[in-house]
């Protein structure tokens, strides 16, 4: 966990909604600091968009507290409204404006104007790939097409926290890997990006850090690593070999990092702390000593083992 | 206030681009009030000739006065005026009598003015008086012109009401001295064989105007939805969440959709009164008048249209249900056919309709008084606030949801 203070954009704490009966989301509350990528990772359902709405302010929430670089926000706040951007779970444009007019709209609505207005409009363009079809209407555009416009309209105004809701979902690998890549960049510009998804590999690939929504509650908050670990600290590499392996796997076990090294039946099985530190290592002392090593399996716990191990439930049911 | 222009201005140019405010807002119209002019009104032109009876007990100069007027219309052919005084209606009642049943249709009378004793002294000392209408019920059309003759009149004395009653059986025609007689009996027992109140004033609009404005209304109602159901829209397509994250006060949403209805409303009036006046010779009235029952109007269409939307789920739902209500109050109102024919329960649940208001209004201005449309303006003003502050309430919980 952080400390709240200089280059924190994001603080909310205590998020609460409920529909009815149903608790949607229940005291979620995370930070996110500058040129920080924060992943909100859970199934369907979860409470990510419920979250999300009312981090944006378009939600009026029964509890809890949001702050966007410094300023208190709620749903019917204007002024900390600006530093945000949204991009809608599902595509929000017009569709009988074109792609130019969707984002000059949406530009002034955010108090852009002028010559300002038009530079920026032809730089998300470009961004977003539509520059050649920015005179026509977004109705025309393909499915990844109206995605990469829905998402340029919330980078328009540069803010400080992009905030994302399944930006990927019913996008071509294509278009999913160019928008990941885009958005991978805009962290390293400085900004804010806070992503939701029920993808464990887009989170894994995009965010320095996760948490773990289910039911609405975090249930656990971390980098991938700190996440991972809370499985069991180690990995697991299974080598098919044949030779010496008892002398071999000896040999391992002396090695920093490596907690067990142990002779199977048809090869040697490791227990490390890293994988990706000592699997050189290991392999060099293997090979050494004679032995022929046929196949390396490195089991590395991942997200969906994390949220298996948290819920007792596969992320994706 | 900039947040509303925007929005509007972005909607606007959405409306304009899919045709449909277009279709509903000029060109449908138009062309009904085209059409129907066409089916109508040669007949009613080519045929129309009254003939009216003026029972002057007054002799007076007030008396004087209105059979200087009659006679000016007289001039134009499109009536015929014969004055008969009580005491020789009584005479040759008596005399004539196997003439007056006799009497042809060439002799007969459509409606009769009666011009009470005293009249001319009554007005001059300024305390007012009264000329009773007497139409015939064969020819409702004459006794709508010899209201409007009367009326015309009385607006430029402004002290002279008018009683007007269809006093005969439908389908006789009814020869002058009888309706002479019958004149004078309502004038002596206050309580005349009343059959009918022709009250309504639309009636004093002639044919073209009131197919133009019944029709122009009618529309109003369909172009003014598709501005208050952009709120719904924008649910739909979901931009309504990028409105509610942007830096922009809730409510300049809702001032942003009402001034879109305002402004297709508005327009599309506009333009067919213009047309309507220019292509088939419709007589609106003082254009001062004519607009501030437009704006009022527009207004209570807005009202009555935003409540609708407020209480439907989806914007098909508020579509079919603005239908519905726009097509029952347009009936109800009087736009397709005059409700003043139908009686009075139809001539008094009209007035819970936009529509009759604004009839009535331009029928009043018929008159030549600007002011004369006060009244319906207010009502429909009524409208529009009673049920725009319902709406508002409704709409602004709906979004923030
Ligand atoms: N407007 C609403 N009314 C009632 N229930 C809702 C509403 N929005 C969301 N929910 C419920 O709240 C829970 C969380 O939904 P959501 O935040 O959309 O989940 P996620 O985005 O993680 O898929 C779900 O059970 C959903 O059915
Ligand atoms: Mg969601």
């Amino acid at each position: 966990m952080r400390e709240s203070g200089k280059g924190l954009v994001l603080d909310c704490r205590g998020l609460r909604k409920s529909f009815g009966q149903l608790v949607a989301v229940d005291g979620v509350g995370f930070q996110i600091a500058e040129g920080e990528t924060y992943g909100l990772l859970g199934p369907n359902g979860a409470g990510k968009t419920t979250s999300i709405s009312m981090i944006c302010g378009l939600l009026a929430r029964d509890a809890g507290e949001v702050i966007v670089d410094g300023k208190p926000l709620t749903s019917r706040s204007v002024d900390a409204k600006r530093s945000v951007g949204y991009v809608p779970q599902d595509i929000a444009i017009y569709p009988d404006l074109t792609a130019r007019e969707n984002l000059t709209f949406f530009g002034r609505l955010y108090g852009i104007g002028g010559s300002e207005l038009k530079a920026r409009v032809d730089e998300i363009l470009g961004i977003i790939g539509l520059a050649d079809r920015a005179n026509d209407r977004s109705e025309e555009f393909s499915g990844g097409m109206k995605r990469r416009l829905n998402i340029g309209i919330g980078l328009l105004h540069a803010p400080r926290l992009l905030v994302l809701d399944e930006p990927t979902v019913g996008v071509d690998p294509q278009s999913r890997n160019a928008i990941l890549e885009s958005v991978a960049s805009l962290s390293t510009e400085g900004m804010a990006v806070l992503y939701t998804t029920h993808y464990m590999e887009e989170a894994e690939r995009l965010c320095d850090r996760i948490g773990i929504i289910d039911h609405g509650r975090l249930v656990a908050e971390g980098t991938r690593r700190e996440l991972v670990e809370l499985v069991g600290k180690h990995d697991r590499i299974r080598m098919r070999a044949s030779g010496a392996i008892e002398d071999a796997a000896a040999a391992v076990h002396g090695l920093d990092g490596v907690r067990k090294a142990a002779a199977s039946a048809d090869g040697i099985d490791v227990i490390a702390d890293r994988a990706a530190d000592s699997l050189a290592e290991i392999l060099g002392i293997i090979t050494a000593s004679g032995v022929a090593v046929a196949s390396v399996d490195v089991d590395e716990p991942d997200l969906e083992s994390v949220f298996l191990h948290l819920t007792g439930r596969a992320l994706r049911d | 206030m900039r947040t509303a222009f925007l929005i509007a201005r972005k909607d606007l140019r959405q409306r304009l681009r899919d045709k449909s405010a277009l279709l509903y807002g000029v060109v449908a119209p138009l062309g009904l009030a085209f059409v129907f002019s066409f089916i109508f009104n040669p007949i009613q032109q080519a045929t129309f000739h009254a003939e009216y009876v003026i029972v002057d007990e007054d002799g007076g100069p007030i008396a004087e006065a209105f059979r200087e007027a009659l006679e000016s219309i007289e001039g134009e052919g499109i009536a015929t005026a014969r004055a008969l005084d009580s005491v020789s209606v009584a005479e040759e009642q008596v005399e004539a009598s196997s003439d007056v049943f006799a009497a042809d249709a060439e002799d007969s009378a459509d409606a009769a003015f009666l011009i009470p004793e005293n009249l001319s002294e009554s007005v001059l000392s300024g305390r007012g008086g009264e000329i009773t209408v007497l139409g015939a019920a064969g020819s409702p059309l004459a006794a709508e012109v010899a209201y409007s003759i009367a009326q015309g009149f009385s607006a430029e004395l402004g002290a002279i009401e008018l009683a007007v009653r269809t006093a005969m059986p439908r389908d006789e025609q009814a020869d002058p001295e009888s309706l002479g007689m019958l004149a004078e009996a309502a004038a002596r027992t206050g309580s005349p064989v009343s059959l009918e109140d022709v009250s309504a004033s639309t009636r004093q609009l002639d044919a073209t105007t009131y197919m133009a404005a019944g029709m122009s209304v009618f529309f109003l109602f369909f172009t003014v939805s598709f501005g208050v159901s952009g709120l719904l829209e924008e649910k739909r397509i979901g931009t309504m969440h990028r409105l509610l994250a942007a830096p922009i006060p809730q409510h300049s949403i809702i001032a942003g959709k009402a001034l879109t209805s305002f402004c297709l409303g508005i327009v599309s009036m506009t333009v067919l009164v213009i047309a309507t006046t220019a292509l088939l010779g419709a007589e609106w009235g003082h254009p001062l008048g004519v607009a501030a029952l437009v704006v009022a109007v527009v207004f209570s269409a807005m009202g009555i249209l935003a409540v609708v939307a407020a209480t439907a789920k989806t914007q098909d739902q508020a579509g079919n249900f603005q239908a519905i209500i726009s097509i029952a109050l347009a009936f109800l109102g009087g736009t397709f056919f005059s409700v003043s024919h139908a009686g009075g329960l139809m001539a008094r649940l009209s007035l819970l309709t936009p529509h009759a208001w604004f009839l009535r209004g331009l029928g009043d201005l018929q008159g030549g008084r600007v002011a004369d449309v006060l009244p319906s303006v207010g009502a429909l003003l009524a409208f529009g606030l009673v049920t725009g502050a319902a709406a508002w309430v409704f709409l602004d919980r709906a979004v923030s949801r």
